[in-house]
């Protein structure tokens, strides 16, 4: 076995009375890419903000090199060569690359010292973007960087801070397929030149593609470890949630064949000059795939009435409708989970009741005033009916699991029985347990004969979930793949627009 | 639940602070002090709520203060120089506030400029027409004029109690039920809190944002014909200036944020309670009224910093005791 270049021995945490983390030991080597697994509140962020320095452990010992070491402030970590590439990128958006990445430690020049050496700053930052081939160079800004580049920034910083343990926490939730692989080679290659890698993700697919070995934490404890040839999906879940999960993904249902929702020639601004065609039958799910920034998300948008439609024309069960607005959308049982679930799916800072009643005021008010009782009822049933984890209806979205937050977007649009629910990336940052729920009630919306429009940039769910995947490349819907013709590589093909070319030649 | 223990709170500083006052110097509570300062809240606590409701939206209106001046300049003037029926002006004034209100959120919400911009040109604009509409003199009945019904309602007394506090409390009562009984309340916090996924929920964002506005025109516009009638001369240069800031400064003692979504109807009026309190504390204990606005300015401060600091000493006091424990 390599040198183990990481080692934790017995750690704990304790805030307070709970206790976060219970005598978790593990050890990374030189070179080795560990995969750490967990469902959300299993304790693997406190576990990383132990390593960054951010909170000290209540027992136990932590070593680099075999050496002792308390790290008493962020900078300690970063001294001893741990960096993070954080779920929430933490880029300036008016600076350029050179200087986000050389932030703090910026290389000056002039009398004091008192100017940024531009030149000095490139010279540096240069051959780190080589080293990780982007595409973008030192002077590019970075608000104009996409998220797979500015994820490929924050590498290029571990960099030049000589990390020797770079820790991800999930960098590929907001990545499309091709964007993750090419995240994926980069931490191959981190891993050939000696670089430590801590990946953190809730896609078991990319796990075994690039770990090798996987820690499993459950409720605060080690729940496992996985070396190279037990590497796999189901040995990776039993270990999270602690029992088998029969089957992930709900069985696809036969659709009855009649379209529940028609879009014909929409234009929407992202791409005014592509249209798409899409028909979604009642009673399937459709699984939208494509990169990010193919249009899926502005696609669903127009047809909610969020963004105008330039032209074209959309049919619920078979009627022409105008919508230009949400509100007209929903008379029309139009619903959208919306892709970011806490900028416009959510009030964070609220309780269940309020972000259930948000959308169905309607039905819990009598001549404008609200019927507070019956809402609190309702909202109870929802949270037994979805399996929300929570104090109770007073509880605040703030509080709650990513899962459980999105399980209360659906408990505000499902039980509308919407005849068209669109599904935006529903289950980015969810844990496996929750994924469960979700999937089982996108499927129970469908039996009930709505039409499922589901977006998802993660392979395995398309796959898994869809009773038809319609792939998106550049505002155009690149073709349609029947269950049979499922394959990741099919999908891929289309994404990037190999097959939909042919009618251009 | 943490509104109304915010609103005690500010209850039991307004008691503590009128014992206080009362202790030192017996006239606080002589009944001519009592009315004046009751007249001063209804007047100043009227404007204070529709400013509040303004801010739930995570708005801000900077303009009461001149539309004060110009509405209460045109009141005086359709009524005394114009010689309209007096019920007519009483409809038409709040009628302007409300149009006034409706430009500010039409302008904030469609052509999406900050509301701290747009109602700050109508701060200069509203002040400037107005004292350009009665050439910088001062507007006032004239020499023997009187309107008794008008007078009776805005500056008389039933059982000693003014009417504009009266006033205030049926505003308070009506704008209590309309903010936390009402949908379109739960629509005024949900825009505050955030405005996207309020959108996304079917509320007419829009919608919800300019009638705030207009309600905060509407409750200014009558305040300012109470100002009017209390003043009797309204010199435009000066009448109403820094009103505005009173508003925001009863709705952040209130427990409101600017940044929108908190806030009780309760916690403003109690705002603009303690407000005028702390007027007639400097009144009353012989402060020089120069420093008028430092004794507030200070006040405002420690409620806030109370405010936001306890929270963070509390749960730092618990588990040094736990620790110890």
């Amino acid at each position: 076995m390599a040198s183990a270049f990481l080692e934790l021995d017995g750690i704990s945490k304790r805030f307070g009375p709970v206790s976060a983390l219970e005598n978790v030991s593990l050890h990374v080597a030189h070179g080795e890419v560990v995969g750490l697994l967990g469902e959300n509140g299993a304790g693997k962020s406190t576990l990383m903000k132990i390593l960054g320095g951010v909170h000290q452990p209540s027992s136990g010992s932590l070593s680099i090199d075999g050496k002792k070491t308390i790290f008493a402030s962020p900078r300690q970590s970063m001294g001893a060569g741990i960096a993070f590439v954080h779920q929430e990128l933490n880029s300036f958006g008016n600076l350029d690359v050179a200087a986000n990445i050389l932030i703090g430690r910026e290389p000056r020049k002039g009398p004091g010292k008192f100017f940024v050496d531009r030149a000095e700053s490139h010279r540096i930052v240069q051959p780190l973007l080589e080293r990780l081939r982007a595409d973008f160079s030192p002077s590019t800004l970075v608000g104009n960087l996409s998220i797979a580049q500015r994820q490929l920034l924050e590498i290029a910083r571990a960099l030049s801070l000589n990390a020797r343990i770079v820790i991800m926490d999930e960098p590929t939730s907001s990545l499309t397929l091709s964007e993750s692989k090419r995240l994926l080679e980069i931490v191959r290659e981190l891993r050939r030149d000696g670089v430590s890698v801590i990946f953190i993700t809730h896609r078991l697919n990319e796990i075994v593609e690039i770990a090798d070995r996987v820690i499993v934490l459950r409720d605060g404890k080690l729940a496992g470890t996985l070396g190279p040839s037990e590497i796999s999906a189901p040995a990776m879940i039993d270990l999270m949630i602690g029992r088998s999960l029969q089957n992930l993904y709900a069985p696809p249902s036969h659709a009855t064949g009649e379209a529940g929702l028609e879009i014909r020639h929409l234009r929407t601004s992202a791409y005014p000059d592509a249209k798409v065609s899409l028909t979604v039958r009642k009673g399937e799910i459709l699984g939208l795939a494509g990169l990010i920034g193919a249009g899926r998300s502005e696609t669903a948008r127009a047809i909610f009435g969020v963004d105008p439609i330039l032209s074209g024309e959309i049919l619920i069960n078979g009627v022409s409708v105008q919508i230009t607005s949400p509100r007209q959308a929903m008379t029309q049982g139009v619903a959208l989970v919306p892709e970011d679930r806490k900028q416009s799916g959510l009030l964070l800072n609220e309780t269940i009741i309020e972000n259930i009643g948000l959308a169905n005021w309607k039905s819990f008010s009598k001549h404008a005033m609200i019927k507070a009782h019956a809402l609190r009822d309702y909202a109870s049933v929802q949270i037994a009916s979805f399996d929300i984890h929570a104090s109770g209806p007073d509880a605040r979205l703030n509080e709650l699991s990513g899962g459980n937050q999105q399980k209360v977007v659906l408990a505000k649009w499902l039980p509308r029985k919407p005849r068209v629910l669109i599904c935006d990336e529903p289950t980015r940052g969810v844990d496996v347990g929750a994924r469960h729920d979700i999937y089982d009630k996108l499927r129970a919306a469908s039996d009930g004969g709505a039409a499922v429009l589901l977006i998802s940039s993660d392979m395995e769910e398309v796959l898994g979930v869809s009773d038809r995947i319609a792939v998106m490349h550049e505002g155009r819907i690149s073709g349609i793949l029947e269950r049979h013709q499922f394959s990741e590589q099919n999908v891929l093909k289309l994404a990037v627009g190999r097959q939909g070319r042919k009618d251009d030649i | 639940m943490n509104a109304y223990k915010k609103d005690v709170g500010l209850l039991v500083l307004i008691l503590v602070v009128g014992a206080t006052v009362a202790a030192i110097n017996p006239l606080f509570l002589s009944p001519i002090n009592l009315a004046n300062t009751a007249n001063l809240i209804g007047l100043f606590g009227i404007f204070a709520i529709g400013q509040a409701i303004v801010i739930i939206t995570g708005g801000i209106d900077l303009s009461v203060g001149s539309l004060i001046a110009l509405l209460g300049v045109l009141f005086v003037d359709l009524l005394a120089n114009l010689g309209l029926p007096w019920p007519l002006v009483l409809l038409l004034i709040p009628a302007l506030g409300v149009v006034f209100g409706l430009v500010h959120g039409l302008l904030i919400v469609k052509l999406k400029i900050q509301p701290f911009i747009a109602t700050l040109c109508g701060l200069l604009i509203y002040r400037g027409v107005a004292r350009s509409y009665t050439a910088d003199a001062t507007a006032g009945f004239g020499f023997g004029q009187s309107f008794p019904a008008v007078e009776w309602l805005t500056v008389g007394r039933s059982m000693g109690v003014p009417h504009s506090f009266f006033a205030l409390v049926v505003i308070g009562i009506v704008m209590w039920i309309v903010l936390h009984r009402s949908v379109f309340g739960r629509y005024l916090y949900a825009v505050g809190k955030n405005e996207e996924a309020a959108r996304y929920s079917g509320v007419n964002t829009d919608a919800v944002v300019i009638s705030a506005y207009a309600i905060c025109g509407l409750l200014t516009a009558i305040s300012a014909i109470f100002f009017a009638m209390y003043t009797r001369s309204i010199s435009p240069s000066s009448h109403g200036n820094f009103y505005e800031l009173y508003a925001i400064a009863a709705a952040v003692l209130g427990g409101f944020s600017l940044r929108g979504g908190e806030g009780s109807i309760i916690g403003v009026i109690l705002g603009a309670v303690l407000l005028q309190v702390l007027q007639n504390l400097v009144n009353l204990l012989g402060i020089p009224s120069s420093l008028n606005f430092a004794v507030m300015g200070a006040v405002i401060l420690a409620g806030v910093l109370i405010d936001s600091q306890l929270p963070r000493l509390r749960s730092a006091f618990a588990l040094t005791a736990k620790a110890k424990g």
